[in-house]
Parts: C-alpha cells; sequence; structure tokens
C-alpha cells in the first residue's frame, strides 16, 4: 500500500505498482487528470507538478518515492473555498490557452517562480518556464499573464 | 488536379465556399436539420443523454436553448482542437441574438448528421457556418419580439432588444428574455426571408475580446480533453504497430504478455493490406497487438515484454536521403508532366538578362500535437459508443460503422476538446483501432497512443523539392516564370495527400508566360494535411524565390512584390476564396509601413518580407532578424497583417497569429523528420525540438477592416514566416536559404 500526501490531504494508491510514474497514478488511479502526458521523457513540462514546493516532470517520478513528500497539483493550486490563484486569474484575462493542454504544467513551473521571486524580469521567466512546451505558441500571452500575477500579488492578491 | 484550381486543398472538403456562402433557403433549412416546411429549423437537440439532462430550457433550434432563469445555452458544432471555435462560433449566434454574453452558457453540440459539416479542416469553419449561424440567432430574437409584442399587444415592430431584454420604449415596458422564453418557443419560427441581420457597426460582440469558453476548466485542471474521459469499469489499452510503416504481424508472444501484471488480454488485429494512407471515412487498420491492462502504465509496460516478428514485404522502404538524390539529379531540369502551360516561358527565361534559376526543398514534418493519440471506445449490444477527438467528427460514425459493419445509427459519437490538431486529428486511424481493441472487451476501452507511437505513425507534411526558374525584363519587371514541382507519390499517378503545388494562380495569372511541370518520387510514408497544407512549405519557396528575383533586378523588395499583384482584381471572379490582388498589396505595404520598411537597420539586423494567400487568407508578414558571426538568429519581431474580413473574436484570432508564427519559426528553425528504410527515425520531443519561450519574438498583429465576410485563421498566417525570417538572413549575411528546417545549413536559435 503506497499513500501520498497531494494537494494537502493523504490518498491511497491501494496495491500499486511502486514503479508507476506519479503521472499515471495521479490520472488513472486518483482521476486528477489535469496533470497531462505530452512525451513520457521530461521533455515537454505537460506533466508539471510540485513535489515540496519545487517544479518537477511527473512522468520521471516513481510514487515508491515519493511517500511522506507534498505533492500538489494544477487541482491544488486555487485555495479550497475555490478562489483562484492569481496566475489563473491572470490566465483567463489575458486568454492565454489555445488548445490549453500544455497550460496546467505552466501555471506550474510559473507558480513556483512567483512563490520565490514576486518580481521576475522576462530573464527570470525565460528561465522558469523553458522546459515547458507550447505547441500553440502562446509564449507571448504566458509572459504577460504571468507578469500580471506578479503585479497583483504584489500588491496583497490571493497566491 | 483538383488541387490545381483550388486555393487549398484539404481533402475533406465537398461543399466549396461559394455554395456555402450562396445557400438557398431550402438548402439552409435541410442544413439545420427540418426536412420541409417555409421556417427556421426548429428540431430537438438530438439523442446526447448529458445535453437533454443539463437543459431544463426552451429548444428554438439546434443551437439555441434559453431557461426561464436567462441562461442562453448555444451548442457549439464543430470540434475545438485549440483555433477557439468554441467560443467563436456561439459569438456569432449570440452578436445576432442580441444576447448578453454573461447570459450565454456553450456546450459542445452532439456528433450528428443535423449539424452538417462538423470538422475543423481548411479553415473554413467560421466562414461555412457565418450564414447559418447568423440565422439561427436571429430567428430566436425574432421569435423572441414576436412573443413580447404580443404579450403587450404592440406591434412588433415597435420592440426592440439589447442585451437579452424586450424593451418597448414608448410604453418603457422591459422583460427578458427568458421570461418569454417559453412563449417564444412555441411561436411558429420566422421565414428565413424576413430575417433582419445587424450591419457591421451594430456589432456589441464580434471583433471584441472574448476570453475562451474553456479557459476555467483549463486552468484549474478539470476532465475536458479526450485523454481525460474516465468511464467505470473502463480498461486501458496499447496498441504496437511495426516501426517499418506497413509491416505486419507474423508472430507474437501473446502467452507472456497476457502473464504480465495488470494485463486483463492482449491480441492481434490482423489490420489491412498495405501502408496507412489518408483515410478518415475508411476502413483501413495497421496491423498490431493490443495489449488491454487495468491501468495506462502497465499497458505501456507490458509492450517492453512484447516481441513481434514482423512481414515487411509491403512495408514502406523509403529513405530520406534516397529523394534527395533523386532530386539532386533534376536540378535545373523540368518535369516531364506539364500541369500548366501558357505562353513560353523556357524560351524567355533562356533569352532574359536578368534570371535565377534554384532548388528548394524541405523536410517531412509531424503534427506533435501535444496530447498524443487517445480514444474511449465501448460496445455494447451492438452499438458502439465512441469519444474522441476528431477533427472530422462527422466522419467518425459512418467509418466506425463501415469498419463493424453495422448501421450508422449504432455508432454514438461524442467530441471532446483536443489537445492540439494542426490538421493530424482529421484522419480516424486511431478511432477505428479503439473501436475494434473495444469490440473484443466487454467493457469501456480507452486506447492510448505513446508520444513514440504518436510521431512514428503520424500523417505527415510530406517532404518535397522544387526548382524554380524566372526572369525579369529590362525594367525589373517579373516576365516568365517555370517551376517544377518534385512530389512523393505512393501510386505514381497523383502526388501523396498534400504533397501537390498549389496554388498556382500567382503569378500565373499576372503572366503571359508560365510554365509548371511534375515530377513524381516513389514513397509509402504516409502523409496527410497538416496547418496549411501544401502552403506550409511552398509559401517559404515561392517567397524567398521572389525575393532573389527582386534582389537580381537589384529592386526593392516590397517594390517588385507590389508590382507582381498588378492591378487590384479578384483572381477568379466572384470567388470569395481566390486572390484578390488589392487586397494582397494592401496587406503588403501595411506590413511594411508598421515595420518601418527601409529605415536603416543596425549592424548584421535586417526585415525580410513575406506574403502568401491561402485559405482565403491573404496575410502579409515582415520579420526583424539579426544574425551573429556563429549563425544565431534572434528574430526580435514578427509583424503580421492580415485580411481575413470580419474578425469575429479579437483575442482568438490575435492569439492565432502568435501560435501560427510561433509553430512556423519552430518548424522552419529545427523540426524534421526522416526515414531509413520505412522507419520513422524521430520518436519523441528530445529528437524533435519545439521551439521553447526564450526564442520567442514579439509579435505584433493588425487585421485590416477590409468589409469582407469572415473566413478562417487556424491556418493563412503561418505560410508566409519561414520567407520573411530566411530573406531576412540573406539580407544580413548574403546567404541564400534554399533548405527547410535552416538548423541543418548550421543555423541556431
Amino acid at each position: 500500500m503506497i499513500s501520498l500526501s497531494i494537494n494537502g490531504s493523504t490518498q491511497s494508491l491501494g496495491d500499486i505498482d511502486p514503479e508507476t510514474p506519479l503521472l499515471w497514478a495521479l490520472r488513472d488511479t486518483l482521476g486528477l487528470v489535469g496533470t497531462k502526458y505530452g512525451c513520457g521523457i521530461a521533455q515537454c513540462g505537460a506533466c508539471t507538478v510540485h513535489l515540496n514546493g519545487v517544479p518537477v516532470r511527473a512522468c520521471q517520478l516513481q510514487v515508491g518515492n515519493l511517500e511522506g513528500q507534498d505533492i500538489t497539483t494544477i487541482e491544488g493550486v486555487a485555495s479550497a473555498d475555490g478562489t483562484l490563484h492569481a496566475l489563473q486569474e491572470a490566465w483567463i484575462e489575458h486568454d492565454v490557452p489555445q488548445c490549453g493542454y500544455c497550460q496546467a504544467g505552466q501555471i506550474m513551473s510559473a507558480a513556483a517562480l512567483l512563490a520565490a521571486n514576486t518580481k521576475p524580469n522576462d530573464d527570470d521567466i525565460n528561465a522558469a518556464m523553458a522546459g515547458n512546451i507550447c505547441r500553440c505558441g502562446t509564449y507571448t500571452r504566458i509572459v504577460e499573464a504571468i507578469h500580471t500575477a506578479a503585479g497583483k500579488l504584489d500588491q496583497g492578491g490571493t497566491a | 488536379m483538383n488541387n490545381l484550381q483550388d486555393g487549398y486543398n484539404d481533402p475533406l472538403d465537398v461543399l466549396g465556399p461559394k455554395q456555402a456562402s450562396q445557400l438557398s433557403r431550402r438548402e439552409f433549412i435541410k442544413l439545420s436539420g427540418m426536412g420541409a416546411g417555409l421556417a427556421l429549423a426548429f428540431v430537438s437537440v438530438p439523442f446526447s443523454k448529458s445535453v437533454a439532462a443539463a437543459s431544463e430550457g426552451s429548444e428554438f433550434n439546434l443551437y439555441v436553448q434559453i431557461n426561464p432563469d436567462g441562461v442562453i445555452r448555444i451548442y457549439s458544432p464543430n470540434p475545438e482542437v485549440g483555433q477557439g471555435i468554441k467560443t467563436a462560433l456561439p459569438m456569432i449566434v449570440a452578436e445576432e441574438l442580441d444576447a448578453n454574453w454573461d447570459d450565454v452558457v456553450i456546450e459542445n453540440s452532439p456528433v450528428s448528421d443535423e449539424y452538417g459539416r462538423q470538422r475543423a479542416g481548411g479553415s473554413r469553419s467560421v466562414p461555412l457556418r457565418w450564414d447559418e449561424l447568423r440565422k439561427a440567432g436571429a430567428g430566436v430574437r425574432a421569435m423572441l419580439i414576436e412573443a413580447a409584442a404580443g404579450e403587450w399587444n404592440v406591434p412588433s415592430s415597435e420592440v426592440t432588444t439589447n442585451q437579452s431584454m424586450l424593451i418597448h420604449a414608448s410604453s418603457d415596458r422591459r422583460i427578458s428574455y427568458g421570461e418569454v422564453a417559453n412563449l417564444a418557443s412555441e411561436l411558429s419560427p420566422p421565414m428565413v426571408d424576413s430575417l433582419k441581420f445587424k450591419a457591421p457597426e451594430e456589432y456589441r460582440l464580434l471583433g471584441t475580446r472574448i476570453t475562451g469558453t474553456d479557459n476555467m476548466a483549463l486552468v484549474t485542471g478539470k476532465p475536458i480533453f479526450g485523454i481525460d474521459i474516465q468511464l467505470p469499469n473502463m480498461l486501458y489499452a496499447s496498441y504496437t504497430k511495426c516501426p517499418t510503416i506497413g509491416g505486419r504481424v507474423v508472430e507474437t508472444n501473446l502467452d507472456d504478455i497476457k502473464a504480465l501484471p495488470g494485463v486483463v488480454t492482449a491480441f492481434v488485429l490482423e489490420g489491412t493490406a498495405g501502408v496507412p494512407m489518408f483515410d478518415p471515412t475508411g476502413v483501413s487498420i495497421t496491423p498490431g497487438v493490443a495489449i488491454v491492462a487495468e491501468s495506462t502504465w502497465q499497458s505501456f509496460k507490458a509492450r517492453e515484454s512484447l516481441q513481434v516478428e514482423w512481414d515487411t514485404s509491403e512495408a514502406s522502404s523509403d529513405t530520406w536521403a534516397d529523394f534527395v538524390e533523386a532530386a539532386a539529379e533534376l536540378r535545373g531540369k523540368e518535369g516531364a508532366t506539364v500541369l500548366a502551360e501558357q505562353g513560353n516561358a523556357p524560351r524567355v527565361i533562356n533569352d532574359a538578362t536578368t534570371k535565377v534559376s534554384s532548388q528548394y526543398n524541405f523536410s517531412f514534418v509531424s503534427h506533435a500535437q501535444l496530447e498524443p493519440q487517445s480514444c474511449v471506445a465501448h460496445w455494447r449490444e451492438n452499438i458502439m459508443e465512441v469519444w474522441s477527438t476528431s477533427q472530422a467528427q462527422s466522419l467518425v460514425r459512418g467509418s466506425v460503422a463501415s469498419l463493424l459493419d453495422i448501421p450508422k445509427e449504432n455508432v454514438i459519437a461524442h467530441q471532446l476538446r483536443g489537445g492540439g490538431g494542426f490538421g493530424r486529428r482529421l484522419n480516424n486511424d486511431y478511432i477505428r483501432e479503439a473501436a475494434l481493441i473495444a469490440q473484443r472487451v466487454d467493457v469501456p476501452v480507452k486506447l492510448q497512443w505513446s508520444r513514440e507511437d504518436d510521431m512514428s505513425f503520424d500523417f505527415f507534411r510530406p517532404g518535397g523539392f522544387y526548382n524554380m526558374q524566372a526572369s525579369v525584363d529590362e525594367n525589373g519587371k517579373l516576365n516568365a516564370w517555370n517551376s517544377h514541382s518534385i512530389a512523393v507519390s505512393a501510386d505514381g499517378k497523383e502526388p501523396n495527400v498534400s504533397a501537390g503545388l498549389r496554388p498556382i494562380d500567382f503569378p500565373r495569372e499576372i503572366l503571359q508566360h508560365y510554365k509548371h511541370t511534375l515530377t513524381l518520387l516513389p514513397s509509402k510514408t504516409p502523409t496527410g494535411p497538416w496547418r496549411a497544407p501544401s502552403s506550409n512549405s511552398y509559401a517559404f519557396v515561392e517567397q524567398s524565390f521572389m525575393h532573389e528575383l527582386a534582389v537580381a533586378a537589384k529592386r526593392d523588395h516590397v517594390e517588385f512584390l507590389v508590382e507582381s499583384m498588378g492591378e487590384p482584381k479578384w483572381f477568379r471572379e466572384g470567388e470569395d476564396y481566390s486572390l484578390n490582388t488589392g487586397r494582397a498589396v494592401n496587406v503588403i505595404k501595411i506590413a511594411a509601413e508598421r515595420a518601418g520598411w527601409g529605415a536603416e537597420q543596425p549592424a548584421r539586423r535586417a526585415l525580410g518580407l513575406s506574403f502568401y494567400f491561402c485559405h482565403a487568407g491573404h496575410v502579409a508578414e515582415v520579420a526583424d532578424v539579426s544574425v551573429d558571426q556563429n549563425k544565431k538568429i534572434t528574430v526580435h519581431k514578427v509583424w503580421v497583417v492580415a485580411d481575413v474580413g470580419q474578425i469575429i473574436n479579437m483575442s482568438g484570432a490575435e492569439n492565432l497569429c502568435h501560435g501560427a508564427v510561433i509553430d512556423a519559426l519552430s518548424t522552419m528553425m529545427g523540426l524534421e523528420i526522416t526515414m531509413t528504410n520505412g522507419r520513422i527515425e524521430q520518436t519523441n520531443f528530445d529528437q524533435y525540438p519545439l521551439l521553447g519561450i526564450v526564442s520567442r519574438p514579439e509579435i505584433d498583429v493588425h487585421f485590416v477592416d477590409s468589409g469582407y465576410s469572415p473566413t478562417g485563421l487556424g491556418e493563412p498566417a503561418f505560410p508566409p514566416l519561414a520567407g520573411a525570417v530566411c530573406n531576412a538572413i540573406y539580407t544580413v549575411t548574403g546567404d541564400r536559404i534554399r533548405s527547410l528546417p535552416i538548423r541543418k545549413s548550421g543555423y541556431t536559435i
């Protein structure tokens, strides 16, 4: 039996193979499908989640190694009462998505950036977001939305 | 040679744009699902339980339901794959309905013949739905007005609307759409001829910025994509095909596989003979081994133990290097097959003082939409239900029914949001695979392709070659053109899907001396439509070559391009989907002006220009590019100027142009699929480097308000970019790039 701490609550994965990538445990076992499968080899960033606050690729983590660690997925980014994170609000305001498939991963990388750096410049954003591919090409708006969210957080918005 | 006459070649499209924009009332009613009668369709939304359960309101037609509480539910008929159509089409309905957008809830419509062409291809969803959706909205508005007029006992002509409210000004009475919806829905629908449409200056919604209807679900990780479907008792399947495309299964270790953890069953699908071809309506199945397991991971993991002996006797033996060699031998020559000829281009070019002869080529590329193919299928009591992200939803049911030999009525299809499409999902191959696998299992099954499956078993943008020859007269004006397309072909008769040259309207329509020839190279690599088919590669050839000619003629590029268009006219009179030289010149001039064309540039930095017309869109692009001593380029800024008529959603339209620039830059820089002996050599993103955020240029988008009806924008902003960037690189370095991707010529970004 493997149990993981996900979005602040303990989730049992039953008798899952401990080598199962976190990505597939989240999606198939727990039904947390916001974390996306894109490449399986840590090249696209669609499966980005936070492990103890650090952005990581869920396709590369085996669930057997994750007990006792804090995992946050896109489903856990908004507050428990449903209040959106400033990034989520900014993503809607700027109408960032095209297909939207990469955007959960983009927001997870951006959230980790803003947690560590409340006033990122474009170079900071480039560095933090370099591992997240957007096949549709929404990069311009991703950068704009991160700046907008950073501005709101700076004024005491929700993180 | 249909594709020589059209400005596009979505091979699925049978309804031409001209017919669509001129639908008679009878055709409209037929399209709307009403077999006979005088009025706008008044039809129940068909069979989808989820839709029926979700709506308690009054149904007006296929697209509009209004609840007593004022919620206006609009059904969006066409597949959403990132082009923003799920938001854009309801905006058209809501505009003519004069609805308050805050009252509107959007749902995907069911997949049903009543909705006609439920496809995302050819940038045609907006233009082909434009008249129909305006009628749907205006028709409901007329019924609401009539109901309110009846309630108030005043003439209908005295009732106006504003943002979901009905108003009788002289008596100062107001009532909401919701309050009269029940009454209105029971009225006879109005005559289509009696409908009044808004003038563009009256628009409140069209042309404004509306955030995507699914954005809340997307940013909170809600299940919304095809891959997210989970059903009770669902099992998970992988499907392993021969790495050499078209190979068949001879023998495999099924018993070993069935004994692996989580594996429920495993079996071989015999498949159909030969290599797969683009076949969205057909029954072809690529042979392979299905592994059905309790989780995606277990179905993937089991593949590592799979051993298959393949028969590759009928498989592809393509090798990219062979194509390159064959094309090199044809350099400077005409093709044996003459596709078009007027005047005597070879003689004029031969006699000319200033002439250019070049060979261009471009690689095969993969669609690489970020969501790998998946499909959930459930077989029970002779009924097949499928949940898919097809871009050709209206062809799914027929294809699956033919495959399983069951009536089409026994196939239920659901459309889900696709994580990118780019044309890949116009084929329904993976849906047929899922259906065949599900038929062998008594619970729902999700077929999941790996990224490696997705890249290996694509229907690729075909690679190809062009010999280009042309001359200018003593005044530096283009006067003769002789092009030779060297294209892949499986049957030796026609280029493979999307491998043909088109359109040849430019410059044939403006030249007395024009010739175009063709040579076919035998190839079995599957090809298919890829964002702006043929245009996505040919535009680079044409617009780089036009720059070569301008340089040879010592002419300013803008001046040369504008002059080459001649007087303002439609290339084909009365045909909205043909190039209009006036619109072309306009976008070229505006792009040059916005980019500051002609101003002095810093060292090792230059502007490059390109124009292309396809999918009814006229688009000019200017790229501001630096090139350093090590061939590292920086694209500082790209100006996009597009004339696609009326803009529906300004936000979505601008986003599509951003995306087209990034996609085109990504593709021209580094993307290439090669094959050796029929085996695709790139299988994941480590070998297929999509452009990252760091390399993004600033992008300036401008739409020309030309007063024309709207045309699509999924495709036409892609083609001009590569030429613009390469022309700038030439101006900086003197290096004329004639091969894509430019990474092969040593350039990096």
